[in-house]
């Protein structure tokens, strides 16, 4: 494999320049990136970059020494248009094709978008200028801000907003946000937050429309009510950014389908982070852009699955000056109990925070922190351990 | 020299966060060695002190970044940059840190 070419400068697709190289890979690299930018951390853009406590340069995931010795060719602020049906040539939006004999895609997904036009003052949180224009709007003074959404994204941005002293109102559709991840219990206790942070909640109506012509004056919701607002925060989950591979022969369905080793159809093509289905399932989690890009790299130079993963599922929350982590894989129907520390009268998490576990037939198949990050360590290995044990004894008579 | 705490109050394979500014890490490793670091994980606002200690390495409990006790550098991603190291004596069965030492030194 002479040439590989990296679709997205993403923190998966730098984790995957890192494995090439680490993995021996001393051929052609290409990372092709839709932003100006190189590749940055996303987190902090929501909580601290937000608020201003951090600035750009605390997101940079590389510096110039990396950068030197990854010795890649960088195409940042060119999207990819298209890959053909062997996945041997990626072409560009300007018109420049590249000719390569590996492909690994990391384009990541993008942030859904209400229909219809939008005034000004409506803004988006996924990238690095999206969070710059949200600051620069929020720094002119106090705003009455909507947020549509309550899942992280949205629960993060109210809020930093509440911090910097603006008035919030967080619209969530369902009876109680974050209960397909959290389970309706501990997602209750989420939602406490909001009302220790000072934020409104409102949940269980939709979105009917925006009112203002050029700029943002309030949201209609669908019970009939109308919350005024300067700045609307849209935070409705993302979409996986597939529709550039068209017209290859890539299996598409919320994500590029690949098996448990990251690995398409076509050998040689291989994908990463948000963008990837892998083994059935698509995870938007930070950790598994890190880990998934050293199984398909190792995949991708060998030619076919030589090895899978299936990390357990992590993921963490800074909201309210509390910090949630999550580990493991939760079902409807999974009871959950508080073993250590104490959720308070009003709902919200203790001063000490709290662990929680969840459970099915008798086993621990998740963990839950708030503000526990030490008993939440223990718990998260311990679950590891036990899911590396059972998938040892689920692939031994495959073994033999 | 700030005292931590009584040496017999530090068990093997724990640590204590003491709240200078910035705030230190003292650990005692398995094997019984005292080491001190900056509290704050390089990468992203988290509490070396209630990581995972293993031998001379401590895992972040946010990212998982790992550092080495006896040198304060990364071993491992997402963290890059070294957090600093103190040195730790105990006088009168007293842990002490001592503050200023140059950044990336063993302790």
């Amino acid at each position: 494999m002479r040439t590989v070419t990296i679709v997205g400068a993403s923190l998966a697709g730098l984790h995957a320049a890192r494995e090439l190289r680490a993995q021996g890979f001393d051929g052609r690299l290409v990372i092709v990136g839709e932003e100006p930018h190189h590749p940055y951390d996303r987190p902090p853009l929501s909580k601290d970059f937000l608020t201003g406590r951090a600035d750009e340069s605390r997101l940079a995931l590389t510096d110039a020494d990396e950068t030197a010795g990854l010795d890649a060719e960088w195409l940042l602020g060119v999207r990819a248009r298209g890959l053909d049906t062997r996945g041997r040539t990626v072409v560009l939006d300007d018109g420049r094709t590249v000719s390569t004999d590996g492909v690994v895609i990391a384009t990541g997904a993008a942030a859904r978008r209400l229909p219809g036009d939008s005034p000004a003052g409506i803004h988006t949180l996924r990238t690095l200028d999206d969070a710059r224009a949200l600051r620069a709007d929020l720094s002119r003074g106090p705003r009455r801000v909507v947020v549509i959404g309550g899942g992280f994204i949205g629960a993060e941005t109210a809020s930093s907003c509440a911090r910097l002293g603006h008035e919030v109102t967080v619209v969530e559709a369902a009876p109680l946000p974050l209960v397909p991840q959290l389970g309706a219990p501990m997602a209750a206790v989420c939602a406490a937050l909001h009302r220790r942070g000072g934020v409104e909640l409102v949940t269980g109506t939709g979105v009917a429309g925006l009112r203002g012509t050029t700029a943002v004056t309030g949201v209609d919701l669908t019970d009939g009510r109308a919350l005024p607002a300067d700045l609307v925060i849209v935070g409705i989950g993302a979409v996986p950014n597939t529709a550039w591979l068209a017209g290859s022969t890539l299996a598409l369905h919320d994500g590029v389908l690949c098996d448990d080793g990251c690995v398409t159809a076509l050998p040689q093509v291989v994908a990463v982070g948000d963008v990837a289905r892998v083994g059935g399932a698509r995870t938007e989690h930070w950790t598994s852009a890190t880990e998934q890009p050293r199984v398909a790299v190792t995949n991708l130079l060998a030619g076919h699955t030589r090895t899978t993963a299936r990390p357990l599922p992590y993921f963490w929350s800074d909201q309210y000056d509390s910090r949630i982590q999550f580990a493991g894989r939760y079902r409807e129907g999974d009871t959950v109990q508080v073993t250590e520390g104490e959720i308070t009268d009003d709902g919200a998490p203790g001063e000490s925070g709290f662990l929680a576990r969840y459970e099915r037939d008798g086993r621990t198949v998740a963990v839950l922190g708030v503000d526990r990050p030490r008993a939440f360590m223990r718990a998260r290995r311990e679950l590891q351990r036990a899911e590396g044990e059972r998938g040892e004894r689920a692939a031994a008579p495959a073994a033999l | 020299m700030i005292p931590v705490c009584r040496l017999e109050d530090l068990p093997a394979g724990e640590s204590v966060r003491i709240a200078t500014t910035p705030p230190i890490a003292v650990f005692r490793t398995e094997d019984g060695e005292l080491y001190a670091i900056d509290d704050t994980c390089t990468h992203q606002d988290a509490s070396l002190s209630e990581g995972w200690l293993e031998g001379c390495l401590v895992e972040c409990p946010l990212h998982a970044a790992s550092f080495d006790l006896r040198t304060g550098e990364p071993t491992c991603l997402p963290a890059r940059r070294p957090v600093r190291t103190h040195r730790v004596t105990v006088e009168d069965g007293v842990v002490h840190v001592h503050l200023g030492a140059e950044e990336g030194t063993a302790a």
